[in-house]
């Protein structure tokens, strides 16, 4: 397991993270292209172009120096998974804009944490100092899209009955 | 810190995807063995024009369209001949074969037992979701005995579901694992000790049915790590699995039986001899 104590180590596991992030929403929306849910297809895509603009920026923070290169199981997230990455089983064809909403403010949040605990604690000072700026970051974007979500109404009941479903048990 | 500079270095799992687009339900399991399988290649620096990926027929055999590598979709439980086949004229090549539940333990059942048995060095990764998904939801040869969703068996299938990390270590299987799709990086982690270790090498990964088996959702809560290392002793191995309720997850066996390898120089006069009977050649 890498520990997190120095500035490439922490632009690492940011990079990580935000380009699986990146990578999942691109995931989630192809599936809600082919299952034909076009409105959260365009959401998801836009989250997955978003992060990946947050992947090329901590490209840049790292300049000439070279990141570490560590093995997807080797990092120190605190968890198995990277905190913004969405787990896979949490989607639905039916899924309407706020459910998937849902699990973008969770992702952000869980995000958040992970940057505040890097800052509070142990490591280089500007290390820490830059975990604080990304945990700000992370939680401007919870507020973000709290308000994205708030122009979405909650799903109806029985959002996921379908009266012609694409597979049905035979 | 492992600092690289070859064309290798710089792909990353992403770079081993093909433009494809998964036909796979949302929420399949299936999605995050395909992301395990391209970390695991992307941490061994594979060369993706040195990589094979041969499947059946299923849900998760479709695996191979969705990876940009070499791979070979065959026929229904008989990926794993054509990959041994493969292996044995290309040994330079790393070889792989994915399938799920049915396709590997009913239609390919025996060809799993011999495969075990002659431990050519491949790796074998079962997407097990304990039902045909393909097909609508049948019973496959790991459904439990009193699920009773399908018609087909409206009461149950009543026999013994198929253990196959016991069947794999009954028959000489190399490297036995069982890994779950809820951990994507610890499926990868596998993967690619799989693929590290010499001969025939087996993972189970559990990976839920959300369309057919929605129960499954809840494997999350449900497996966790082995709490012990592997073992390479066949008999300790055997009594692990006596304990096992099938959530287990981690390495469970790496054998040093060596690999298989065939002994003969390719006869290259012998294929001629193929084409010209099949009028491919004048």
């Amino acid at each position: 397991m890498k520990t997190i104590t120095t500035r490439v180590e922490f632009l690492a596991h940011a990079l990580a993270i935000e380009e699986e992030a990146a990578e999942r929403y691109a995931v989630f929306a192809d599936q809600m292209q082919v299952t034909n849910n076009p409105e959260v297809a365009t959401l998801f895509r836009e989250m997955a172009r978003l992060e990946d603009e947050h992947a090329r920026r901590i490209e840049e923070m790292s300049g000439d120096k070279p990141l570490p290169r560590i093995d997807p199981w080797a990092f120190d997230f605190g968890d198995a998974e990277p905190p913004e990455a969405v787990d896979y089983t949490a989607t639905h064809y039916l899924m309407t804009p706020y459910q998937a909403l849902g699990l973008v403010l969770n992702a952000e949040q869980r995000a958040a944490e992970f940057f505040q605990r890097i800052a509070d604690g142990d490591g280089e000072a500007d290390m820490r100092r830059l975990a604080a700026e990304f945990a700000d970051e992370e939680r401007e974007h919870v507020e973000r899209v709290r308000r994205w979500r708030g122009k979405y109404p909650p799903p109806e009941p029985h959002w996921d009955e379908d009266p012609d479903p694409p597979n049905e048990l035979e | 810190m492992e600092q690289l500079s070859t064309r290798q270095a710089a792909l990353k799992p992403k770079d081993y995807k093909s433009d494809n687009k998964p036909v796979w339900c949302p929420g399949c399991g299936d999605f995050s063995v395909l992301s395990a399988f391209t970390k695991a290649m992307s941490a061994m620096t594979l060369d993706p024009e040195r990589v094979a990926v041969i499947s059946g027929i299923g849900c998760s055999s479709r695996i191979p369209a969705y990876l940009n590598v070499y791979g070979f979709h065959a026929v229904h439980g008989r990926a794993l001949p054509v990959a041994i086949g493969l292996k044995i004229t290309r040994p330079d090549l790393t070889v792989l074969v994915a399938g799920g539940d049915g396709d590997g333990f009913s239609i390919g059942g025996n060809h799993f037992l011999q495969a075990c048995r002659r431990n050519v060095d491949i790796t074998y990764v079962v997407m097990d979701n304990q039902v045909y998904g393909m097909t609508k939801g049948q019973a496959s040869p790991t459904t439990a005995p009193d699920w009773m969703r399908s018609k087909l068996t409206p009461h149950g299938t009543r026999i013994n579901p198929f253990y196959p990390l016991v069947i794999a270590l009954a028959s000489g299987a190399n490297f036995i694992a069982r890994a779950s799709s809820n951990d994507p990086n610890g499926t990868a982690r596998v993967i690619a000790e799989a693929v590290e270790h010499p001969g025939f090498s087996f993972v189970q990964v559990l990976s839920p049915c959300v369309t057919f088996r929605p129960e499954q959702r809840d494997w999350k809560k449900i497996v966790r790590p082995a709490p012990v290392a592997p073992t390479a002793d066949p008999a300790v191995a055997a009594r692990r699995l006596m304990t096992d309720d099938n959530f287990f997850i981690g390495t469970l066996f790496k054998g040093g039986r060596a690999p298989f390898e065939s002994g003969f120089a390719p006869r290259a006069e012998v294929a001629g001899e193929l084409e010209r009977s099949f009028g491919l050649t004048a």
